[in-house]
């Protein structure tokens, strides 16, 4: 299987599509860069899809290009890890609308032969799962032995069960939601504003000259991180220390650690993500809701449902708090599906799921090994 | 195969094969892990602690985390042939609306409790004049997660004013089964079988 070209590391392909669009228009030809690891066994029956969050990428176990750091689940994904890619396949892709290689706004508009812009189509969390189908299609997965994904995978991991309900046995849902709280649509448009009142935005045109609204979309990170942290984890890093400084200067430098911080989270992160990128999958957020698309009630979206799920939350998230996965779960329960859940404790907030949690994988190792035996 | 506490026993040996059973207040999936190994059930199951939860998930059992008290009207009318309450009984807040829950949820129901007519728990507060703290009742009043505290002739009366039909009834003293007669004075536990 190693010599199949298909897989491995910093993977892209270009798939004809068409991939038929929420909004009604469709794309095509649709690029999806990804990696996969581990090998494929010989009926296809241990690929692992891994959904990534907001701001990640296909780069979950192995060194990003851009920062050179390594991947960002590696305590989860890896040899021996709950996700054992001694065991599994791994597949993890670069959700469509984003700029780590898959069709975004910054890629080529076949039809203008310049970056897409603000003319690429609003998305949906249901388009990008919809784009993953097309790249098993492509690699030769019928089923999933399991879809794993925290935050906005979260919901791309509970779509693909609604979806494509017969290509999923197991499901892995981490501190995530099955919608978008006006706190949560209200957060993400604080970010999107920043970006726009940048002037070098211009109506998302800036590729051109290499001139990007840094600014707007420093400030959309530094707003956003916040909310991915707790109260208790600010105070403990950071309290009311002054950075490098013995007083205060009585003007608007960055006095406070916690303010050093920040502006280095969004210092950093303009030079790895693509403005119009975020303003485009905060909106694909925004609109998901999966009990719109049953009729108001998500219990119906799980009838019937064979897939096994599992629910982490974190109590310390005020994100995607408990109760959102409650709700979840209450739904699940309505439908008589084979549900887990549990809300761990840790004091880093919603960013918990990304960090080392020994419980999480503890939960998560015995979830998937369960589903191997039947 | 670890031993299984005794009540549990009573209750795994009663139920039928292939059933769909709800266990509520499942610890660490003791109960569930073997309903489905030994008796290919399907079983779900409800529990307070995070710990256990974990646990009970870690050997790939279908556990989710919350309260016998908010948590069960979720679950539709008739969706399991049981629904278990193992020494939980006495920690709810409205055990008669609990059996009701349990009863909605399942077509029958299990119901397992320490009996606070014991006649040790008698003489503690005879004798002793304080709150009994036994074997089965480790706890001091004060941190005690029993809020309830039930006999076996108030639970036999529950079943009655709720005019439930009681299909079994199992009583235990230490490890060992015991008769029916002078249970409310001999038994420490108590197991019921409990149908609408």
């Amino acid at each position: 299987m190693s010599e199949d070209t298909r897989f491995g590391l910093d993977k892209k392909v270009r798939l004809l599509g068409p991939l038929p669009l929420d909004s009604g228009g469709e794309l095509a030809p649709v690029d999806l860069a990804y990696e996969t690891y581990g090998d494929l066994n010989a009926d296809a029956s241990n690929a692992v899809l891994i959904c990534h969050a907001l701001t990640m990428d296909q780069y979950v176990a192995s060194k990003h290009p851009l920062t050179g750091k390594g991947g960002w689940w590696t305590d989860m994904v890896g040899p021996g890890k709950p996700v054992d890619t001694n065991r599994h396949f791994v597949i993890c892709a670069n959700v469509i609308g984003s700029c780590m290689g898959s069709s975004g706004p910054a890629t080529i508009n076949p039809a203008t032969e310049k970056p897409w812009g603000m003319d690429f189509p609003v998305l949906t969390i249901a388009d990008m799962v919809r784009a993953q189908a097309l790249l098993l299609d492509h690699l030769g997965i019928e089923r999933l032995h399991a879809v794993i994904g925290g935050s906005m995978g979260g919901m791309q991991a509970i779509n693909w069960t609604t979806l494509y309900p017969d290509r999923v046995k197991s499901a892995v849902i981490v501190a995530s939601a099955a919608r978008h709280s006006a706190q949560n649509i209200a957060f993400h448009e604080v970010g999107r504003q920043a970006i726009m009142a940048d002037p070098r935005w211009r109506g998302g045109s800036y590729y051109a000259d290499d001139d990007p609204p840094s600014s707007g979309l420093a400030v959309a990170r530094m707003a956003a991180h916040i909310t991915y942290l707790s109260e208790a984890g600010l105070t403990e890093k950071f309290g009311r220390r002054l950075q490098d400084r013995d007083s205060k200067t009585f003007g608007f430098d960055a006095d406070f650690q916690v303010e050093s911080y920040l502006r280095h989270q969004g210092i950093s992160f303009v030079d790895r993500f693509d403005a119009n990128s975020y303003l485009y999958i905060t909106r694909a957020m925004d609109y998901f809701d999966l009990a719109e698309a049953h009729g108001g009630t998500l219990a119906n979206a799980f009838k019937g449902s064979k897939t096994r799920f599992c629910l982490i939350s974190f109590d310390t998230d005020w994100l995607y708090p408990t109760s959102e996965s409650r709700t979840i779960v209450h739904a699940l329960n309505a439908a008589g599906a084979a549900a887990s859940f549990v809300e761990l404790s840790s004091a880093f907030g919603h960013d918990s799921f990304l960090l080392a949690n020994p419980e999480m994988n503890r939960i998560v190792d015995g979830f998937l090994k369960a589903g191997e035996s039947l | 195969m670890n031993k299984l506490r005794p009540d549990l026993q009573i209750i795994a040996d009663n139920v039928r094969p292939n059933a769909r059973v709800l266990d509520i207040g499942c610890g660490d999936g003791a109960l569930m892990a073997a309903l489905r190994d030994q008796k290919q059930v399907d079983a779900r199951g409800l529990e307070i602690d995070p710990t256990n939860v974990a646990s009970a998930v870690s050997k790939g059992l279908s556990v989710v985390q919350g309260d016998a008290d908010t948590d069960l009207s979720a679950y539709p009318d008739v969706s399991f042939d049981y629904a278990i309450l193992s020494q939980t009984l006495q920690t709810t807040h409205r055990p008669d609306q609990i059996v009701d829950e349990l009863l909605r949820i399942g077509k029958q129901a299990f119901v397992s409790f320490p009996n606070f007519a014991h006649w040790r728990v008698r003489m503690s507060l005879l004798i002793g004049g304080r709150m009994p703290v036994t074997r089965l009742l480790p706890q001091t009043w004060y941190d005690t997660p029993n809020i309830h505290h039930v006999t076996i002739d108030d639970f036999r009366a529950l079943v009655r004013d709720g005019e439930l039909k009681q299909e079994g009834q199992w009583f235990l003293s230490g490890d060992k089964q015991t008769g029916r007669g002078l249970a409310n004075l001999l038994a420490e536990h108590a197991v019921f079988l409990l149908r609408r």
